[in-house]
C-alpha cells in the first residue's frame, strides 16, 4: 500500500492521493500522468501492465491499482 | 483481408527529412506541464526532437527534393518510372493530385500512372498493396512510392496530445518486380466507424474554412485548438492499437507459416514510444526487434514513419544484408495492416535533409 502511495506521490507530488478515492474524478491522474504512472509500475515490480488494462477504471485508487497488480501477480 | 503478392520486392528506400527542428525543451511552456512531468514525458512518451517544415513548404517539395537527389546521385533514372504513387494527408491541392504535381515538375514521361492516396499512418502498408497490383501490369516495371505529410501545419501549437510528437517528412520506396521468386504475405482491415478518432474537421467540402472553424476552444484536457487543426483522440487511438494490432500480427504469422522469432525486425508506425512499447510486450517480441526511436529524434510524420524507422535504424546494414521484416501502420480510417517480406540488399536506404530557409538563402547567395 505504502509503495503505490509512494509511486503515486512521486508521479504527482501535488496531489493528496491519501485523501481520495477517485483520482480520475478528483483530477489527480490525468492521461498522461496514467502514462507515467505505468512506467513506474512496471519498472518497480519488474511487470509489463497489459496495454489493454490502461483504462481510467484501473486507476481510480489504491485498491483497483492493487487488483491490476494482483492479475500481474504481484501482491501487496 | 489477408493477401498474398509475389515476385515483387523493393529496391532502395530515402527519407527526406526538414533539417529545421523543434525541440520539446523549448516548447513546454505551451502545455502547461510542470518540469518534473516534462521530463517523465521526454522518457516515457519520446517527446524531444522533431523535424518540422518551415513557413509554407508543401509535400511537393520534399518529394521533389528527394526525387531529384536521387535522379542527380544516378540512383534512378527517370524514364524508368512507371508509376508514382503519392499517399499523403497534406495534398498540395484538393485538385489536381499532387502526384501529377511532382511528375510535370520533374518532367517525367507521359506514358504513366500517377495517382495520391488519402491514408495516414497505415500509409505505407496502403501504397505499398497499391505498388504491388500496379506492378502485375506487364507494361510497369518500376513504382516510385511516395509517402508525405507536413501535418504540422495543421496542428495547435497549444495541443499537448499532438503537438510535442508530430513530424513532418517524405519518404521515397522503389518498388519492383523480382526476377528471382518472393513472396510476400499481408494483412488489411478498416472501421471508418472510428474515423472521428483522427479528423481535421473542417477544411473540406463537409465543412469549409470559414473565421468561425478557425476560432480556438478549449476542450476537456486543456488543449487549445480550432476545427482547422488536426484532432486525435488519443485514448481511443490507444486502445483501437493495443486492441487490434497485436491479433493482426499473430494472423499476419499464422498465414505465412512463421513466428514471431523467426522475424528479424518489427518496423511499426511510430506513434510514440509507450505505444510501441506496450505493444512489443503484448507480442512478446523483445522491445529491440521493435524499434521506437522514431518519435524522439525525428517526430511521427504519418505513413513515411515505418520507411524513416527503416532508414534511421537499418540504413548500413540493408545494402548489404536481406532481413525478414515485418511492417505494420495503424491510425486514421481506422486502418490497420500489415505485410511481411524479406527487404535487402536494397540499392540505397539513406537519409537526407530538406535544406531550412537559411541554408537556401545562402545557397542562393553564393
Amino acid at each position: 500500500m505504502d509503495t503505490i502511495l509512494e509511486i503515486l506521490n512521486n508521479v504527482r507530488p501535488d496531489a493528496d492521493f491519501a485523501g481520495s478515492n477517485n483520482f480520475i474524478d478528483d483530477g489527480f491522474l490525468d492521461s498522461f500522468d496514467v502514462v507515467a504512472l505505468v512506467t513506474e509500475l512496471d519498472e518497480k515490480f519488474g511487470i509489463s501492465i497489459d496495454g489493454l488494462d490502461i483504462v481510467p477504471e484501473n486507476f481510480q485508487n489504491i485498491e483497483s491499482i492493487k487488483s491490476l497488480l494482483a492479475k500481474k501477480g504481484v501482491a501487496l | 483481408m489477408n493477401l498474398l503478392f509475389k515476385d515483387k520486392k523493393i529496391t532502395g528506400i530515402l527519407t527526406v527529412l526538414p533539417a529545421h527542428e523543434n525541440r520539446f525543451d523549448d516548447e513546454v511552456g505551451q502545455y502547461n506541464f510542470s518540469a518534473a512531468k516534462s521530463l517523465k514525458l521526454k522518457l516515457t512518451m519520446g517527446y524531444n526532437k522533431r523535424r518540422v517544415v518551415e513557413g509554407e513548404t508543401c509535400v511537393s517539395d520534399l518529394c521533389i527534393h528527394g526525387l531529384n537527389y536521387l535522379l542527380e546521385t544516378g540512383k534512378l533514372q527517370k524514364e524508368e518510372i512507371d508509376a508514382l504513387i503519392l499517399v499523403t494527408q497534406s495534398a498540395d491541392y484538393i485538385m489536381p493530385p499532387t502526384s501529377n504535381i511532382i511528375q510535370g515538375k520533374l518532367g517525367l514521361k507521359r506514358d504513366m500512372i500517377c495517382m495520391d492516396i488519402n491514408q495516414g499512418c497505415a500509409g505505407y502498408i496502403i501504397g505499398l498493396i497499391q505498388c504491388f497490383q500496379l506492378l502485375e501490369q506487364e507494361a510497369i516495371h518500376k513504382v516510385v512510392l511516395l509517402n508525405a505529410d507536413v501535418l504540422s501545419r495543421k496542428v495547435s501549437k497549444q495541443d499537448r496530445n499532438s503537438n510535442p510528437l508530430i513530424g513532418d517528412g517524405a519518404t521515397i520506396t522503389i518498388v519492383e518486380k523480382s526476377k528471382t521468386p518472393t513472396v510476400i504475405f499481408g494483412n488489411i482491415k478498416m472501421d471508418g466507424a472510428g474515423g472521428e478518432a483522427l479528423i481535421i474537421p473542417a477544411g473540406g467540402f463537409r465543412t469549409p474554412s470559414t473565421a468561425d472553424t478557425a476560432k480556438m476552444e478549449e476542450d476537456a484536457a486543456g488543449n487549445f485548438r480550432s476545427k482547422d487543426n488536426l484532432v486525435m483522440r488519443g485514448d481511443e487511438v490507444f486502445n483501437f492499437v493495443q486492441t487490434e494490432v497485436p491479433p493482426m500480427i499473430a494472423d499476419l504469422m499464422q498465414y505465412a507459416g512463421t513466428t514471431t522469432a523467426d522475424t528479424d525486425y518489427f518496423m511499426f508506425h511510430q506513434p510514440n514510444k509507450f505505444m510501441l512499447q506496450k505493444l512489443a510486450d503484448k507480442m512478446e517480441v523483445p522491445r529491440e526487434k521493435v524499434p521506437s526511436n522514431v518519435v524522439e529524434n525525428f517526430g511521427n510524420a504519418s505513413g513515411a514513419s515505418v520507411p524513416t524507422a527503416i532508414c534511421f535504424n537499418l540504413g548500413k546494414e540493408l545494402v548489404s544484408s536481406q532481413y525478414k521484416i515485418c511492417l505494420a501502420g495503424f491510425g486514421a480510417g481506422l486502418t490497420w495492416g500489415s505485410l511481411l517480406l524479406d527487404i535487402g540488399p536494397l540499392s540505397f536506404c539513406e537519409m537526407i535533409d530538406f535544406p531550412t530557409t537559411d541554408d537556401k538563402t545562402d545557397t542562393n547567395e553564393k
